[in-house]
């Protein structure tokens, strides 16, 4: 089994103004790039369960020249509301470093 | 150096944070048109803009300005300085100010310093609102007149025409409130001709400074637009820009990785082709800019939020830690009627937050983890009610509940640890963003208004 956060080159989440939440996704090349586009990370739905959003508000960016995945959604609190405990977004992408990703492509 | 370069230095990502004093005082030699950089942003939070106060410290702003101006006067360029004092209020704007004529006084400098103010009085939008010309952004709905008013602060985020005619006007210290981090370093290259698409590309990728290079804490970049796109690179001559890490800049804060909205229009970055010209320079060409029908003036605005006090308390038994989320919704709802019992507030008066750092505090709601890895847990309590007094009284009376509270069916009375006396901390007002909205305007400088002082 390999996880995400084994193979990403890098991962980091931020605020995208105050009232939306980016990850950005690298990866070394475009076999773990391919790996983990097949994988749930790119699933709408999954993200939607992580950050209770609404699946349809989840934009999923797959860039192949750049070897990597962006993913955007509205914050699921406003910045610096009395429940927001993560002011930058900067620790959001904790969660998706255990995403299984499939097997490698042995083309 | 091709002759119909124009270059930008862009000595840090933001004013205040420090650079290496060579990397600025070289903006001769590089031959530099403008030193351009950004004094502020949302990404501090509401406080800042809702306080009309700024998050920097004013000796590291200073430092920094400093290095600045004098390099600028050596090489005889002028400097833009935006989002003045975090927020870019005019009490932003005016607090560089101040700074700037310290540094001019002390230095002997010549400066012709142009403020541009871009506060907006909330009552003065309401006409543009029921004139439908406040439209929402996504994901707000639209607005209303009482989340408007309710506003302590409210700027209008300026693009790059204000600047141009501080700079026109003869000015050689621009002095924004609220602007887009790419108006200021697109500013000059777009007075000079040079192709929107580039402009604007190359000041993303330059508006955080070093961030777009192999050395992002290090010093910043120097941009260069020709007419047929722009090359980046470092002011740190052991640091690099790769392709790599100036088109992954593009995704930075950004929610599409191609399409920035500025109020004039669209960046898209979509067809940009990044080469490198040798082991540290990049080459960008390719980038479109699709002027918008109606130019908009997007808004930002924070609303007293109540006053809070806060408490921490650390945890590091294990069978509190073993039963932590049954521990804390106890306390919480012991607290919460308590509050409502013994100090008579009702239940929409006060805000009561319990979050245990160490045990899924910063976890999204759907990814939490059920038991505490942590060998200790801080609980931070929080308790916001209408005004100071009643925040701290909520603390106070929370005090020994959050130092005693037993486990149920616990016979001896434990105690956990305070982090310091007083146990509880004042935080002051604090706020909340309320405002993602756009004005479509007439002219790109119905919103803002310039004033030039000459110092000599």
């Amino acid at each position: 089994m390999t996880a995400l956060g084994d193979v990403a080159r890098l991962i980091r989440s931020k605020n995208a103004g105050p009232f939306w939440l980016t990850i950005d996704v690298f990866f070394a090349g475009p076999a773990d790039f391919r790996r983990a586009a097949a994988s749930p990370l790119t699933d709408p739905e999954l993200i939607a369960g992580l950050y209770q959003v609404p699946a349809d508000a989840v934009q999923v960016f797959l860039l192949d020249q750049l070897d990597a995945i962006k993913i955007s959604f509205p914050r699921p609190v406003v910045q610096g509301a009395l429940t927001d405990a993560d002011l930058h977004a900067g620790q959001q992408y904790i969660p998706l470093l255990s995403i299984e990703l499939p097997p490698e492509d042995p083309a | 150096m091709t002759a119909d370069a124009v270059r930008v230095l862009v000595p840090v990502g933001m004013l205040g944070g420090g650079f290496p004093p060579d990397s600025v005082a070289r903006a001769r030699e590089l031959g530099a048109d403008v030193i351009a950089v950004d004094a502020g942003s949302t990404d501090s939070g509401p406080y800042y803009l809702g306080a009309a106060a700024a998050k920097t410290a004013r000796a590291a702003v200073a430092r920094d300005l400093r290095l600045i101006l004098l390099a600028a006067r050596d090489a005889g360029i002028p400097v833009i300085v935006g989002s003045c004092g975090t927020s870019g209020t005019d009490a932003g704007v005016d607090w560089v100010a101040a700074i700037a004529r310290e540094i001019a006084r002390a230095e002997g400098l010549a400066l012709t310093i142009a403020r541009i103010y871009g506060e907006q009085d909330p009552a003065a939008l309401l006409p543009l609102l029921e004139a439908g010309r406040i439209r929402p952004l996504p994901p707000a709905g639209p607005l209303d007149a009482g989340t408007l008013l309710g506003c302590s602060h409210v700027v209008g985020v300026l693009g790059l025409e204000p600047i141009a005619a501080a700079l026109d006007a003869g000015a050689n210290l621009v002095l924004a409130g609220r602007a887009t981090d790419t108006a200021l370093i697109a500013a000059v290259p777009l007075m000079r001709g040079r192709p929107a698409g580039p402009a604007w590309h190359g000041a993303k990728i330059a508006e955080c400074g070093g961030l777009c290079t192999t050395n992002p804490g290090g010093a910043g970049v120097l941009v260069t637009f020709d007419h047929d796109g722009f090359t980046v690179e470092p002011l740190d001559p052991a640091a690099a820009c790769t392709p790599l890490t100036v088109a992954a800049h593009m995704l930075y804060e950004n929610r599409d990785p191609f399409l920035m909205r500025e109020p004039g229009g669209t960046l898209d970055a979509a067809g940009a082709r990044y080469t490198a010209l040798d082991p540290r320079t990049v080459r960008v060409e390719g980038s479109a800019f699709e002027p918008a029908a109606q130019y908009t003036t997007k808004l930002e605005g924070a609303t007293p939020a109540g006053f809070q006090t806060t408490t921490l308390v650390g945890i590091a038994d294990p069978r509190v830690l073993a039963r932590l989320d049954e521990f804390r919704t106890r306390v919480l709802r012991y607290l919460t009627n308590g509050v409502v019992r013994d100090l008579g507030l009702a239940p929409g008066e006060f805000d009561l937050q319990l979050r245990a750092y160490g045990h899924n505090a910063l976890r999204p709601a759907g990814a939490a983890v059920p038991v505490a890895p942590s060998a200790e847990v801080g609980l931070l309590f929080t308790s916001t009610a209408a005004d100071q007094a009643t925040a701290t009284e909520i603390a106070r009376y929370a005090n020994p509940v959050l130092l005693h509270a037993p486990l149920p069916g616990a016979s001896a009375l434990p105690s956990y640890a305070f982090a310091g006396s007083p146990a509880e901390t004042e935080r002051g007002q604090v706020y909340q963003f309320t405002l993602c909205h756009a004005v479509d305007v007439g002219a790109p400088d119905e919103l803002f208004r310039t004033e030039l002082e000459e110092i000599r």
